[in-house]
């Protein structure tokens, strides 16, 4: 893996493993949260999906009915209504209106369409025709309504798409980078602590056998000292200096005496 | 988010329609066309005459127009201008390509619906459901 050698550049105390303990659990909510995020954009997305596609089957079928109500219309008004209708264009009557839609912090547009004053084409096939006109303008709003439709469908898996890349990213990158990272520098600290307590228990050992050492030595000073205290004492009270006491065991034979 | 596309928020957007004449009427009998004061008009008629770069600049013009939401192009004149109509990724205005009389509709040309089925396709087989 790529991120397991990394960690971040910090020095191992107590307060700094505080801190990166606390960035880890960040880490991990956050990464549980896009998770979250990424599976409802999924599942918005998997739904889209199947719609645009029946949609976009059936507006095939819809353009041609409305192309074939434009035929029934030219045949019966003459050819030279879209001529009529060509010359007469001015203002939009049928726009769009787009609002938005929140799904998981990622906002689609959603377009309708709304018709806006009057039209202008009521006076064409005023002649001849004009239901078959008026029959062709319905087929061919109805066809709008199915355009509009498919059109914020496929407005919401453009930008559906772009937002699941960019969380998966986001997901990917706290999986793969931002914790192992983390928990490499925890690992780090506390090994390092470790290490300093393991120092540090050894320099008490040897301190204590120091001290240890040296009160036993004193002891042994002090005991000899009281025990030549103790003689002295004793050899004063007989009068005998230790220095003077003779060994009787020792010293050569007295001569005997004879009464 | 930089990258994040604008939703513009207004009350009213027009439909732009790049297409033959007869489905440009139909259109228009419906009214969605509109002329402004500069008599610029948000439908581009297409007969034989239309050279390929007229549409590319009819095409460009409506994508970067910000009072129009959906451009709707019949798809032969797309074939035509495919590697615009492919590097367009912009989810506003809308690209919709639609089949026009004397030309059927081709689901495997369609940009978007070529996408969709690649996505289909790449879901169903790998593993994660």
């Amino acid at each position: 893996m790529s991120g397991s050698g990394q960690r971040l550049n910090v020095v191992p105390t107590v307060t700094v493993l505080g801190v990166i303990k606390a960035r880890l659990i960040g880490a991990t909510r956050g990464h549980a949260l896009l998770k979250k995020k990424s599976d409802a954009l999924t599942v918005q997305f998997r739904a889209i999906l199947k719609k645009i596609v029946s949609t976009k089957e059936s507006m095939g079928d819809i353009m041609k009915t409305s192309a074939f109500s434009l035929t029934e219309a030219k045949y019966v008004a003459g050819d030279n209504i879209k001529h009529v209708v060509l010359e007469n264009v001015q203002n939009a009557s049928l726009k769009v209106r787009s609002r938005q839609e929140n799904v998981a912090g990622v906002k689609l547009p959603k377009f309708e369409y709304f018709t806006e004053g009057d039209t202008k084409n009521d006076l064409t096939g005023l002649a001849r025709g004009g239901q078959q006109v008026q029959l062709c303008r319905g087929a061919y709003i109805k066809a709008i309504e199915v355009l509009v439709e498919l059109a914020s469908l496929q407005t919401s898996f453009l930008t559906l798409d772009e937002a699941i890349k960019t969380t998966n990213r986001r997901v990917n990158a706290l999986e793969n980078v931002v914790k192992p990272r983390l928990e490499n520098t925890i690992s780090y600290i506390k090994g390092e602590l470790d290490e300093l307590e393991r120092e540090d228990f050894f320099r008490l050992k040897k301190i204590q056998g120091f001290k240890r050492k040296e009160v036993e030595k004193q002891l042994a000073a002090a005991r000899l000292f009281a025990e030549d205290q103790v003689v002295e004492k004793i050899s004063l009270q007989r009068g005998i200096s230790v220095n003077a006491a003779q060994n009787f065991l020792a010293a050569e034979k007295d001569e005997d005496i004879i009464f | 988010m930089a990258n994040k596309p604008q939703i513009p928020n207004k009350n009213s957007a027009l439909i732009a329609v790049i297409a033959d004449e007869d489905t440009i009427t139909g259109f228009l009998l419906a009214g969605v066309g509109n002329v402004d004061i500069r008599r610029k008009t948000n439908y581009l008629i297409v007969d034989s005459k239309t050279t390929v770069k007229q549409i590319e600049e009819a095409f460009k013009e409506f994508t970067a127009r910000e009072d129009i939401a959906i451009v709707l192009i019949s798809q032969y004149i797309a074939n035509m201008i495919r590697f615009l109509v492919d590097s367009y990724n912009k989810p506003i205005p809308a690209i919709l390509e639609i089949p026009s009389k004397d030309h059927p509709y081709d689901p495997a040309h369609d940009s978007v619906l070529s996408r969709v089925k690649y996505l289909f396709s790449a879901e169903s087989s790998s593993s994660r459901f």
